[in-house]
């Protein structure tokens, strides 16, 4: 597979691998908070972590749209299919995340509710225009990556005139998180954070460039490479994190230079801003009330906003109780410290959303690397 | 002046047709259903003789018995139907005993609305895969329910066969030290029904691997009569079956990523739509475990059928108590192999 192959090579792997190796000061620790679900997804996925001298740890960061989402969205999109009968569409991944009351869309689904899997928000809209007599709610999630694709689908609405169609905006914004986790060490209650350096957002940064990162060398002193969502991506970026580190150096640098430039997509950037405001804070699961880290859809286009449609209120429900996702999601616990991941979490019957989506830190730790005795291994001489 | 009385005196109208509750209502028009589209295509001399049973002599020895129900959407897909899918399900499920199957029963829940078209290419289908597994259905039953309680067509299927002396195919019995092999490309199934789902529709040329595996599997009993363990990895995939068959045997299982054979449309597909190739499903398939004395007489044996063309050595059982499925990545890590959760779910970014 072209563009893919070539990034998942095991002797390009082993390449890295020895020259990490050669790079790293074995008198130190190097902690590198991978940002996003998709970086943790690889690393377990194709076993980066072993490919990785044993001082090198990739702390899991908050980039799962899933999981940060807080529990009071969740209640609201459940609130909107069962008390206003609307049909909700929604990525795959959101239909598992757990409501209040153990509630969830699958299980609303399951009881009649009308919720919709959708792979696009044009299949949103095709939905909407199908059933003219129902109201259509795109239950929009996700960073900066999938922003672009929800302004197109409420500019396209407007061009319609289509008006049972209307977006329940959740788009949160990368780098007010980073900024979240590295002011966080701050705040009381919660276990510090000790971070070293970034591995970047990949596509988000395909869309707002790698400049928005800049602060953090800047204010915090910490060192950021854009990285792609490919093993050996991720390795290069390790290396590239751990050169920056030992020289002493600390910039924005950019390894996924296939996909990002340093401004980003202007064009989208421009749709953007015409659609979407800044909010003036937005809770995120794990970090809390975040200043200006997510979106809101302008009044220009309030007619396409289901906030306003159906008067929905902002909940803020609790985490289940003993539930360490706050902690994973800053980097702050591992999956396996906190006492309900293997017990009463596991991926059939997730207590917190770091269990949910295949890209949240605790269901990787779970599916590909939970603690184990490896058994005693016997090569296979494959027969090709 | 015409003194013949036809037994159906208006004629099943297949083309513009469509199927109503009197259909299942178990009267005249139930008959003329049967008659008129199932058993003029599945015709057999057992079918012919109309019982509510089939009646047939069996061979001394040990006989399975298999049944599965078949749901799936869209009813006809890239290389294949409900139709033959509900043939070549439950013979593999037969034939992963080592038995040759011998007979199979088909009831079907049809949903009021149906076109009779549909439903005919839909039978005329299961009766070409059951001619040509030399496998006839021998009894049958037809219930309809109300519009907007079925799918279109449900079926369920079930099958008798008869196993050979000295066969002891089991999922109990995996041993450390034995080998894994697969038939052949996995992941072609799901991908075929996904890309022709009408929400997803994506332009490709993957055909499901819909097909009966006992043929395979009669020469791989001959070469091999002690083979371990035989499943075709249908709903949930490779890694589902292997993780069933690692449980039911108490063992472990170390798998070669590299070594497994994988379609480039396939991996394409699944790359694009976020999912893991070794949970998608298959229908012509199966894992085979086996002495490691056996593995090589085995693979010769597959890839010399039509239907093992691509067959693998992918892994090797091992000793774990835990029964985690583990990989060597071709990338030179090592990741667990879980049991599916749920159903594979797209990802967002």
């Amino acid at each position: 597979m072209k563009y893919v192959d070539e990034f998942r090579q095991h002797h390009l792997a082993q390449k890295l691998a020895a020259a990490i190796g050669r790079e790293v000061d074995s008198a130190r620790e190097y902690r590198l908070m991978e940002f996003c679900g998709g970086h943790t997804h690889a690393i377990f996925r194709y076993g980066v972590q072993d490919l990785m001298p044993c001082n090198v740890e990739f702390v899991h960061g908050p980039g799962c749209p899933v999981c940060v989402l807080p529990i009071g969205r969740i209640d609201n999109a459940i609130h909107l299919v069962k008390q206003h009968d609307v049909i909700l569409c929604t990525y795959g991944d959101m239909l598992r995340v757990p409501g209040s009351g153990r509630q969830s869309l699958l299980k609303v689904k399951a009881a009649g509710g009308d919720v919709r899997m959708v792979y696009s928000t044009l299949d949103a809209l095709r939905i909407a225009r199908d059933n003219p007599g129902r109201q259509v709610v795109f239950f929009a999630i996700g960073f900066e990556t999938t922003t672009p694709p929800t302004a197109v689908a409420i500019r396209q609405a407007q061009a319609e005139g289509l008006t049972n169609f209307t977006v329940f905006c959740n788009h949160v914004l990368t780098p007010a998180a980073m900024r979240s986790i590295l002011e966080s060490p701050a705040v009381p209650g919660m276990a510090p954070v000790s971070i070293d350096g970034f591995l970047g957002p990949a596509h988000v940064s395909a869309i707002i460039g790698s400049r928005p990162y800049e602060f953090v060398p800047a204010e915090f002193r910490r060192p950021v490479v854009i990285a792609g969502f490919e093993p050996l991506d991720v390795m290069q970026s390790a290396l590239m994190l751990i050169r920056q580190l030992n020289e002493g150096r600390c910039e924005v640098e950019n390894e996924y230079t296939r996909v990002v430039n340093r401004r980003g997509n202007v064009k989208a950037q421009a749709l953007v801003a015409e659609v979407f405001e800044l909010c003036h804070a937005f809770e995120w699961r794990g970090l809390g009330l975040v200043a200006h880290s997510a979106l809101r859809i302008k009044d220009a286009f309030g007619v396409w906003d289901a906030e306003r449609r159906f008067s929905i209120a902002g909940v803020s429900a609790p985490d289940s109780k003993g539930c360490e996702c706050p902690s994973v999601l800053r980097g702050a616990r591992k999956p396996a410290e906190c006492r309900l991941f293997g017990t009463v979490c596991t991926p059939e019957n997730p207590m917190g959303a770091c269990m949910v989506s295949s890209e949240g830190a605790c269901a990787a730790y779970w599916s590909y690397g939970r603690l184990r005795q490896p058994p005693v291994a016997i090569k296979v001489e494959a027969v090709r | 002046m015409n003194t013949v009385i036809r037994r159906f005196p208006m004629r099943l109208d297949v083309r513009r047709g469509t199927v109503d509750m009197t259909h299942g209502s178990g009267g005249h028009a139930t008959a003329q259903l049967i008659e008129a589209l199932f058993v003029r295509h599945l015709d057999n001399e057992i079918l012919r003789q109309a019982n509510d049973q089939a009646a047939f002599d069996v061979s001394a020895g040990r006989m399975v018995m298999s049944t599965d129900s078949h749901v799936v959407s869209p009813l006809f897909f890239p290389g294949g139907d409900i139709g033959a899918l509900a043939v070549h399900g439950t013979i593999n499920d037969v034939a992963m005993s080592g038995a040759h199957p011998r007979y199979l029963s088909a009831a079907f829940i049809l949903e009021e609305g149906f076109p009779l078209a549909d439903l005919e290419r839909i039978v005329a289908s299961m009766a070409q895969a059951a001619s040509k597994a030399g496998v006839p259905v021998v009894t049958g039953d037809t219930k309809v329910v109300e519009r907007g309680k079925g799918d279109g067509v449900f079926i369920t299927t079930t099958a008798v066969g008869v196993v050979p002396d000295g066969v002891k195919i089991s999922g109990n019995r995996a041993q450390p030290g034995d080998v894994i092999l697969v038939s052949g490309t996995v992941g072609d199934h799901g991908v075929a029904i996904m890309s022709s789902r009408e929400n997803l529709a994506f332009e490709t040329c993957i055909e499901s691997d819909s097909a009966a595996l006992h043929e395979l599997v009669a020469a791989m009993v001959a070469a091999a009569p002690d083979i371990h363990c035989l499943r075709d990895p249908t709903r949930g995939g490779l890694a589902t079956t292997l993780n069933e068959l690692a449980q039911q045997s108490g063992v472990g299982m170390l798998l070669q990523e590299d070594a497994i054979p994988v379609r480039s449309e396939v991996a394409a597909a699944c790359e694009l739509l976020g999912l893991d190739v070794l949970y998608v499903a298959n229908e012509g398939k199966l894992v085979c475990i086996c002495a490691p004395g056996d593995a090589l007489c085995l693979l010769q044996v597959m890839r010399a059928h039509p239907l093992g063309r691509q067959a693998a050595i992918i892994g090797e059982v091992v000793a774990d108590v835990q029964g985690f499925v583990q990989m060597e990545t071709a990338f030179g890590g090592r990741r667990i192999v879980d049991w599916l959760v749920g159903e594979q779910l797209p990802r967002i970014c």
